[in-house]
């Protein structure tokens, strides 16, 4: 057994069903070795969105996704990837291969320092010195992306080391590591003084951050809001975390969301921040979540508490225990008169938009495809005017909305659609993207037809990069600058070179028919939509 | 004004001796824009450990966040303050000092005053080891500069142990 097929080994003991990645010469060794196991492979066309599919697939399946390309620039280009997932915490393991050890530092052909280059984007990184070490290094590898607080690990193991002759495999039962132990379960003091603030609590209510999905806390966070009735709003990376019709749940708040979820936590006499990193994008103004309130922050990372905002009560834990044990405490709540007022919020505070009633409006549209998607549908969001659509008008039932949050990478729609496919082939997944968007991972249209991934891609286009069109009429006085996307494809024409069923929705009267026909079938199917190119979300 | 706020803080580290442990601290410090004023890294007695003295500057948030941001990195075991009252400091510097025959007798003297030692004498030159916490050195780096003048200076940072065997972290 060569170091290459160890890899493979270690991947099987893992439970790995599919690897996305792009060979190269320095990663060889471990494409062949694969040919011989039952995992898959998925030819990535572009190794950006290799990371994007692990992450995809990650976040359907709470299996770390894995990826694998060569060294140099397969290595750099993976980057972007790992970033993306390194940046909303998504564990995934990648493996670049590296040139021969001798060579290494002396700038040969396709050398680069990947550890070195992409050390603030990892939760660990390795570069494998000594075939035997590798059982270990990847058990510690899965170890580390998927606990604590999660995030992509990278390995990188030269040439030479993926053909030398290893003496004896053993996989290792458990990981035994001196310096990695993460605290996932609460503080039983700290738990307590949440209870007896909640019992004292006025105005209460929980944001729920992406930590709540990642921790598989979900149903804990519903639960305990259902059992004391506290209402809850959430983060971009949140949403999901309850389904969005629940009725304590009062949606999105920051920047982008929605009026009554920003003024519910702002009014709130005692906040409780659970798995969510109190970034700028939700919380642009910090004070605004202490003044006259106590601010309880929950999450696996200790270093997220007080990092933005100086908590009272600061705990540490994933929020799936922190759940748990909240559950097991007795105490009353007394906050009727505010679960009325945020209804009354919610009521009188709606966002009006005034839709052109000659093109498809992305906020009615949006709403009827989640109503007609499967319960358990993934719907898959990308970056720009599409996402922020996608956050306010989605409805999450069962199923799953993913996004690319804190890095907002755009083009990150349609390889974690493809991922999340592969991660449950029985649940419908949908990519909705801008017609920018698109064409950052439009390539990949190729790698769907090949493995057959009946991906259902949704292009909101208006012939703009919306977003930082609709910055440049607010903040540069509407004078556009490389912003225009004309020159982009023929949607129908490049549908038929790739063999997918394309359809087209040109304003809302057909709505419901083209919605009906791009969701029957389990298969390839691209969706244009003509949406107004003067419309703004805000 | 801001200046004000500034304090400085020694944080004693254990961490696993791993190929990179050290350019994965200093690289968070930099990408973080957290000011290091001193770095100093050795193995302990046990091999697979290397001990690091880090002085830092900043603000309490920016110590505090210090202190959690290295306690994450995966290489860490155990991130502490080493609080003056409770700790020892010491710094080694090396000073080259300019020295014709009139003026050695001089520095000698001051030498002896700080139990410095003199480790390499020259026509025109005396290298002077002294060892001690940094009040120490600077105090003796500007009694020199008073009256002589130094050609090359190197300083290792401080190096530091709690005092007692309270806080002992057992390998």
């Amino acid at each position: 057994m060569i170091g290459a097929d160890a890899i493979v080994r270690c991947l099987e003991e893992e439970g790995v069903e599919y690897v996305f990645g792009y060979p190269g010469v320095a990663i060889c060794p471990f494409y062949n070795s694969i040919l011989n196991s039952p995992i898959q492979t998925i030819l990535i066309r572009t190794e950006q969105n290799a990371a994007h599919a692990a992450s995809g697939l990650t976040r359907v399946s709470g299996k770390p996704g894995v990826c694998a390309v060569t060294s140099g620039p397969g290595a750099t280009n993976v980057i972007t990837g790992i970033a993306t997932a390194f940046a909303d915490s998504i564990p995934l393991v990648c493996i670049t291969g590296q040139v021969n050890s001798e060579l290494i530092g002396s700038d040969v052909f396709q050398e680069a320092d990947i550890t070195g280059a992409v050390e603030s984007f990892v939760k660990y990184s390795y570069l494998v010195k000594d075939v035997e070490d590798i059982p270990r290094i990847f058990k510690e590898a899965f170890h580390i992306a998927n606990t604590g607080r999660k995030g992509p690990v990278l390995i990188d193991v030269p040439i030479d080391i993926q053909n030398k002759e290893l003496k004896k495999f053993a996989y290792p039962e458990s990981v035994s590591m001196r310096t990695y132990k993460p605290t996932v379960k609460g503080n039983m003091v700290q738990i307590k003084k949440v209870a007896a603030e909640l019992a004292g609590a006025k105005r209460p209510i929980i944001c729920a951050g992406g930590g709540v999905l990642l921790s598989g806390g979900e149903k804990g966070l519903l639960a305990f809001a259902e059992k004391h009735e506290i209402p809850v709003v959430s983060t971009m990376m949140g949403i999901g975390a309850m389904p969005t019709k629940h009725p304590l749940y009062f949606g999105m708040v920051g920047n982008n969301g929605k009026f009554y979820a920003n003024r519910a936590m702002n009014e709130s006499d005692l906040l409780i921040m659970v798995g969510a990193r109190v970034a700028d994008r939700a919380v642009s103004q910090p004070d605004l979540i202490t003044n006259n309130k106590v601010l309880i922050h929950i999450d696996v990372d200790p270093a997220e508490i007080g990092k933005n905002v100086g908590p009272e009560i600061p705990l540490v834990g994933d929020a799936r225990h922190i759940f748990e044990d909240l559950l097991a405490q007795e105490f009353q709540c007394q906050h009727r008169q505010w679960l009325e007022t945020l209804n009354e919020y919610r009521r009188t505070m709606v966002e009006k938009r005034n839709p052109n009633p000659a093109y498809v409006d992305p906020a009615g549209f949006i709403t009827r495809l989640s109503e007609k998607m499967e319960a358990d549908g993934v719907y898959v969001a990308d970056v720009g005017q599409n996402q922020i659509w996608s956050c306010g008008y989605h409805i999450v039932r069962e199923g799953r909305f993913l996004t690319s949050g804190g890095m907002g990478t755009m083009g990150y729609s349609i390889p974690a659609a493809m991922g999340a496919k592969l991660a449950d082939k029985s649940r419908q997944v949908v990519a909705v993207c801008g017609d920018g968007s698109f064409q950052m991972s439009m390539m990949e249209l190729a790698t769907m037809r090949q493995h057959g991934i009946p991906v259902k891609i949704v292009v909101l286009k208006n012939n703009y990069l919306g977003m930082v069109r609709e910055f440049q009429h607010y903040n540069y006085k509407d004078n556009y600058s490389v912003v225009d996307l004309s020159g982009s494809p023929d949607l129908e024409k490049l549908s038929s070179a790739y063999d997918m069923k394309f359809l087209r929705l040109e304003n809302m009267d057909r709505l419901e028919e083209v919605l009906d026909e791009f969701l029957k079938e389990d298969e390839r199917v691209l969706l244009e939509c003509i949406i107004d190119p003067m419309d703004l979300v805000r | 004004m801001e200046d004000e706020k500034l304090r400085k803080k020694v944080f004693q580290l254990l961490v696993d001796n791993t190929s990179g442990v050290l350019s994965r601290i200093s690289g968070l410090f930099s990408r973080r824009g957290y000011n290091i004023e001193s770095i100093t890294a050795g193995l302990t007695a046990d091999p697979r450990f290397t001990r690091i003295t880090i002085v830092a500057s900043g603000d309490d948030e920016i110590l505090d966040q210090i202190e959690k941001q290295v306690g994450k990195l995966v290489d860490v075991r155990d991130i502490k303050e080493l609080a003056p009252e409770a700790s020892v400091y010491r710094e080694l510097a090396l000073i080259k000092v300019r020295t014709d025959s009139e003026q050695r007798q001089g520095v000698i003297s001051i030498v002896d005053i700080f139990r410095a030692k003199i480790i390499d004498v020259a026509s025109d030159s005396l290298i002077v080891e002294l060892t001690g916490d940094q009040a120490k050195i600077d105090a003796f780096i500007s009694l020199l500069e008073g009256g002589y003048e130094i050609l090359e200076l190197a300083r290792t940072g401080i190096a530091g142990l709690g005092r007692g065997t309270e806080n002992v972290t057992y390998l």
